[in-house]
């Protein structure tokens, strides 16, 4: 998917950020190619969900830049970026708990939704249409999901592996060109963690999405991703393509330890 | 009948008000600030109308022109709004009690400048306001349009993509931003709706109370507004409805039951003296039992199934 016409869509300059003393990012530069599964690893603590809080511009960095589409995001707000394009899931899941499925995925859709407030409000009819298309559209992504058959359900009734998939579209809904994906395997048992990595391939070539994933599970990652960087505390230490990042000895010795 | 409504139009056009209140509180609570500013927007609201009507309109007879109060709430709408959100864009930054408490200053600050600038009246306040209506009863005439038009506004509002963004922001204000929600503006949106809804409710109390001063609108309004919600219910605009209609009524049914009678004398002076004794237990016990208010979607949901004319709801309320 990567090799032909290679375009980057985000690139990661230099990114610092400190906790107090504590250096969480410390210099990370990377470039996701445009429609690449791109993975984060490393190990706990090594600063991987900082680094998507920081692209997502929940928190703001230190130092550094951040591009996307050659244009700087790194002052935008976590709202502005949604706008841009860029839509994402949490690794302690942040679903709208108390609401149906179908309407965390018709929140996310609020970037799309022209209707004024004015017209909402006196019910004009062509609001109401939007407000219809808008569920309509919300009611699709779940049937991807799988999940069409409970959309007035509450989310957190949901079982823990179908609230990640529910998160993963509330994020789809977004029509997103990046999704990043907080390791989105995590509390699953292998054969859904099979179909999980099958769907996000599938995801990603249907929505001609870059897909950035965090994921602990390195034979997942491996099979799913075009290029991979692992962090160790906050430092990137390689880079590459799969094979080589298995086979390199800063890696191994990142998780093993070195003896 | 007419009788009755004649004794009781007071009370009935108070707990109309009470209803408005309660969904001006409940307004900034559904994109989940637990603010207090209402008794302020409504103190406020009132203290344009004293001073429009008595010192710039300028009309003949006794009765106050109509057209004058509409002029009135045009402007009180438009200086709560613009009010709203020159305080709310900082204010709302805090979250949770820390805004509820910076509310509570920023009505103190309106009580205390009532208090002491000499165009609110001093302590003294306005006296003479102009009367509209002939009856408390005529009230009614503004004071359940407004309430419908109230009511129209937030069944709507929880249909439409900003009501959807409120409860998002209610739910997880992180998340939502996340999903290219402005927080700043949809918390300034509902803030300042309900700043509009409790200036109205000023403007006409101002009339309706034909006195005006730094009494209206104080901190312990503002705890018995956050009640009509907590009471009624916090997920649906019909429990701030149904909070602010019982609980503006109760302290006044207590004290009519005590006039029975029948009852023990005892009985009846406790009636009559305690009530709001009475009315401070009931507010204990309906949290206890009722935490999620009187009326939840729920309930609602249940009523709408039993509803023999479910077709003609589900059409309405239909999603997609």
């Amino acid at each position: 998917m990567s090799s032909s016409t290679v375009q980057p869509i985000l690139e990661v300059q230099g990114l610092t950020r400190y906790f107090g003393g504590l250096l969480a990012v410390d210099q990370v530069s990377f470039t996701v190619q445009e429609q690449e599964i791109f993975g984060l690893i490393g190990p706990n603590g090594a600063g991987k969900t900082t680094l998507f809080n920081l692209i997502t511009g929940l928190i703001p960095p230190s130092k550094g830049s951040l591009i996307y589409q050659n244009y700087p995001i790194t002052q935008l707000k976590p709202y502005q970026i949604a706008e841009k394009g860029i839509a994402r899931t949490f690794q302690n899941l942040r679903l709208f708990g108390n609401l149906s499925a179908l309407e965390n995925v018709a929140i996310a859709r609020h970037i799309h939704n022209k209707s004024n407030l004015i017209s909402g409000i006196l019910g004009l009819p062509q609001a109401v249409q939007i407000e219809q298309k808008n569920y309509e559209k919300a009611r699709e992504l779940l049937a991807i999901f799988g999940l069409a058959d409970r959309v007035e359900q509450k989310a957190r009734n949901f079982a823990y592996g179908d609230q990640r998939r529910l998160e993963i579209a509330r994020a789809l809904a977004l029509e997103p060109k990046v999704l990043l994906l907080d390791e989105p395997a995590a509390g699953m048992n292998p054969s859904e963690k099979k179909e999980l990595s099958d769907l996000i391939r599938q995801i990603a070539r249907q929505f001609q999405l870059t897909v950035i994933l965090i994921e602990h599970h390195v034979p997942l990652v491996m099979g799913l991703c075009d290029h991979i960087a692992v962090l160790d505390f906050g430092k990137l230490i390689a880079l590459g393509e799969p094979e080589i990042v298995r086979n390199n000895p800063a890696v191994i010795e990142a998780y093993l330890g070195d003896e | 009948m007419i009788n009755f409504l004649n004794a009781y139009g007071f009370l009935i056009v108070s707990m109309l008000f009470g209803a408005v209140l309660g969904l001006s509180v409940y307004l900034p609570l559904m994109a989940g600030q637990l603010s207090l500013a209402t008794p302020g927007f409504y103190a406020l609201g009132g203290y344009i109308a004293a001073i429009l009507s008595t010192q710039v309109f300028k009309f003949t007879g006794t009765i106050f022109p109509f057209p004058f109060l509409v002029l009135e709430l045009i402007i009180t709408a438009l200086v709560s709004a613009v009010l709203a959100i020159a305080l709310g864009i900082p204010v709302l930054r805090l979250r949770g009690i820390y805004l509820a408490i910076s509310t509570i200053a920023f009505v103190e600050i309106l009580r205390v400048l009532a208090l002491n600038l000499e165009i609110t009246g001093g302590a003294v306040g306005i006296f003479g306001i102009p009367q509209p209506f002939a009856t408390s009863l005529e009230y009614l005439w503004v004071a359940i349009p407004l309430l419908i038009l109230s009511m129209v506004l937030l069944y709507r509002l929880e249909k439409i993509k900003a009501g959807r963004a409120f409860s998002a922001i209610r739910e997880d204000e992180l998340a939502a931003d996340s999903m290219g929600i402005n927080p700043t503006y949809y918390k300034a949106l509902s803030f300042t709706l309900g700043a509009i809804l409790a200036g109205l409710v000023g403007t006409i109390s101002a009339h309706f109370l034909n006195t005006w001063n730094a009494r209206q609108g104080t901190f312990d309004s503002s705890i018995i507004y956050l009640a009509f919600v907590l009471i009624g219910g916090s997920r649906t605009f019909w429990g701030p409805v149904l909070g602010g209609i019982i609980l503006t009524a109760l302290p006044e049914v207590l004290r009519g039951m005590g006039g029975i009678s029948s009852l023990p004398l005892w009985f009846a002076q406790f009636l009559r003296d305690g009530r709001l004794i009475i009315f401070g237990v009931l507010l204990v016990l309906g949290s206890i039992f009722y935490p999620q208010g009187l009326i939840t979607p729920e309930f609602l949901n249940k009523i709408a199934r039993k509803n023999p004319f479910r077709g003609i709801l589900n059409k309405q309320s239909i999603k997609g």
